[in-house]
């Protein structure tokens, strides 16, 4: 099995479409979708990412990264969430991918999450790459704890 | 290789794979549903199974309907009352039936594939005739794979390393049982639910294990295996979210199959617990894993025997390495799980986390007080485990006698090449 990451995108008409829709009806539809992964076993993460307006872009095109308010340059789509799915199949990702439900002006772009077996397990950076990660986990599990 | 046939193939591969990730995804539900329509449990499973063979025809050349799940349980509503109507049992009741299933399938086009708070019923139901008591453990594994998890019969054979027609042969005996039984699609009754529920989990956990430690053939582990059982898992959970125990279940296939990425070295053999790159375990399982667990925990009806087992395997995956694991926790919980479903593998495990906590004298001493018990006397385990103790307080010449008969008993390849290993170093 393989975990893909389901990323949602939105154009100006996905999102003024989204916008138009009754907020109880788009909450349901999500909670369908979602509640049908759940039953089938399948998704492991799920996040809604908040406005845009919340959010700002560190731009590294210069000397020093930049940080701005946006506007997102050339950007005509925004990233507005994202499913992590384990999955048989790229085609069962797909399946899934196509019933999220999404109008005209949102897309899915479906990419496979890289497990450890793709990275060479010898290199040091790789190594420390987890060292790193375990450590993130031990503090997230003391403050669970705590 | 980009010759139009080339491509055709190509393309009808995919479509062929795009047919069985829709029957993984809808096969529960579509079986759940036939069940409940044609009130026959072996039925309704020969008319999905004939249903998804129309479809395996078709969508490669048709492309794949809108509605992948409506589509199959039409077609296998339709055969249904075809077969009723060419054996001539087309009486009033099911001229009523089919009546209404036709009438049905006019309004089913527009309407959204399925709800989900009433199909959990059925799909749970499913679960539980799946695994009914009156089947063999083989047929309770062999019937969730079909019809829960949507696995064919093939991939079944080839996780278990049996012939497809034993597979076959396994699920045409288990629907006659069933039938025989008069199995209804009814949930249990509140006096037996959690004793189903634990079946239920036996089964889930069975196939896990068979994954993670293959009891026979060549391979260490068959992994997919292992995520399939944990799969299934998730959907019990969602099914019966108030069950501390499907929740412990999932909390500890998630952290035992954290542990995968480390389990085999380079060339696929076996690496112990103690000699795992840690660095390797899989962190987002382990949280996970850690989640079930206080979820199961928040229910507020106490820790079970998967709980027990959970927070054992989570004291594991939380240590930075063998010294650093809490070994007097684990002890206590093994007294805990002992109490509660003594068995003397349980015994053994505890002697092994006692030996680490207070030393391979201390273990030596429980796992001897073990050696008369019937249960462990043909199993590998007993003379591994002291093996391994007698070897670390320098007794090499016992520890190669327990080695050598822990081999000859040892009835996975890799585990017994282990093993002789470990004899061979005490020569």
């Amino acid at each position: 099995m393989s975990k893909y990451m389901l990323i949602m995108r939105a154009d100006d008409q996905g999102v003024a479409t989204y916008e138009e829709l009754p907020f109880d009806q788009v909450i349901e539809a999500m909670g369908r979708y979602n509640e049908s992964m759940m039953q089938a076993g399948v998704l492991l993460a799920g996040e809604g990412l908040s406005d845009a307006s919340e959010g700002f872009v560190v731009d590294f095109s210069g000397e020093k990264p930049l940080v701005t308010d946006g506007p997102y340059g050339e950007t005509k789509e925004l990233f507005n969430g994202f499913w992590i799915i384990e999955v048989a199949s790229k085609e069962e990702a797909a399946e899934w991918a196509s019933r999220a439900p999404l109008g005209p002006g949102a897309y899915l772009e479906v990419r496979r999450v890289h497990d450890e077996s793709d990275f060479p397990q010898d290199n040091e950076w790789i190594q420390k790459e987890f060292g790193w990660r375990e450590e993130q986990a031990a503090k997230a599990g003391q403050a669970a704890q705590s | 290789m980009t010759d139009a046939t080339g491509e055709r193939r190509v393309d009808e591969e995919s479509a062929r794979r795009s047919v069985v990730a829709v029957w993984r995804i809808e096969s529960a539900r579509i079986v759940a549903t036939l069940t409940k329509v044609v009130g026959d449990f072996g039925l309704a499973e020969d008319l999905a199974q004939d249903a998804l063979v129309d479809a395996l025809a078709q969508w490669p050349v048709e492309g794949v309907p809108r509605n992948p799940g409506a589509w199959l349980t039409s077609v296998a509503k339709r055969k249904a009352i075809d077969g009723w109507r060419r054996r001539e049992r087309y009486d009033d009741r099911l001229a009523a039936i089919a009546h209404d299933l036709e009438a049905e399938q006019q309004r089913q086009t527009d309407a959204p594939p399925w709800d989900p708070d009433e199909i959990g019923d059925d799909v749970l139901r499913l679960v539980f005739i799946a695994c009914h008591p009156v089947l063999s453990r083989e047929a309770q594994v062999a019937l969730t794979l079909r019809v829960v998890g949507g696995l064919t019969t093939e991939e079944i054979a080839k996780a278990f390393l049996v012939p497809t027609s034993t597979v076959q042969q396994r699920i045409v005996r288990a629907k006659q049982a069933l039938a025989d039984a008069g199995v209804g699609f009814e949930a249990p009754a509140r006096d037996e639910f959690a004793q189903r529920l634990g079946t239920v989990l036996g089964v889930l956990y069975l196939i896990f294990n068979e994954g993670y430690a293959a009891s026979s053939g060549d391979e260490w582990m068959r992994p997919e295996l292992s995520r399939e059982a944990l799969r299934l898992g998730r959907t019990v959970v969602a099914l019966v979210p108030r069950e501390p125990e499907a929740h412990a279940l999932v909390a500890l296939m998630e952290l035992t199959a954290a542990r995968f990425p480390a389990r085999l070295d380079r060339d696929g053999h076996p690496v112990l617990l103690a000699d795992q790159d840690r660095t390797r375990w899989d962190r987002s399982a382990i949280t996970r894993g850690r989640a079930a667990l206080a979820r199961a925990d928040a229910i507020g009806r106490g820790r079970g025997a998967y709980a027990l087992q959970a927070a054992i395997a989570e004291q594991h995956d939380l240590a930075a390495s063998v010294d650093d694991t809490d070994w007097q926790a684990i002890v206590a919980i093994y007294d805990g799980l002992v109490s509660l479903t003594p068995s003397p593998v349980v015994e053994l495990n505890r002697a092994v986390a006692v030996a680490m906590a207070s030393g391979p004298g201390a273990g030596l001493e429980l796992v001897d007080a073990l050696a008369d018990d019937k249960r462990l006397r043909l199993s590998h385990l007993l003379p591994s485990v002291r093996g391994e103790l007698l070897a670390r307080l320098g007794r090499d010449d016992e520890a190669r006698a327990e080695f050598e008969l822990a081999a000859q008993r040892a009835e996975n390849a890799r585990e017994r090449a282990v093993l002789l290993a470990k004899a061979a170093a005490r020569r």
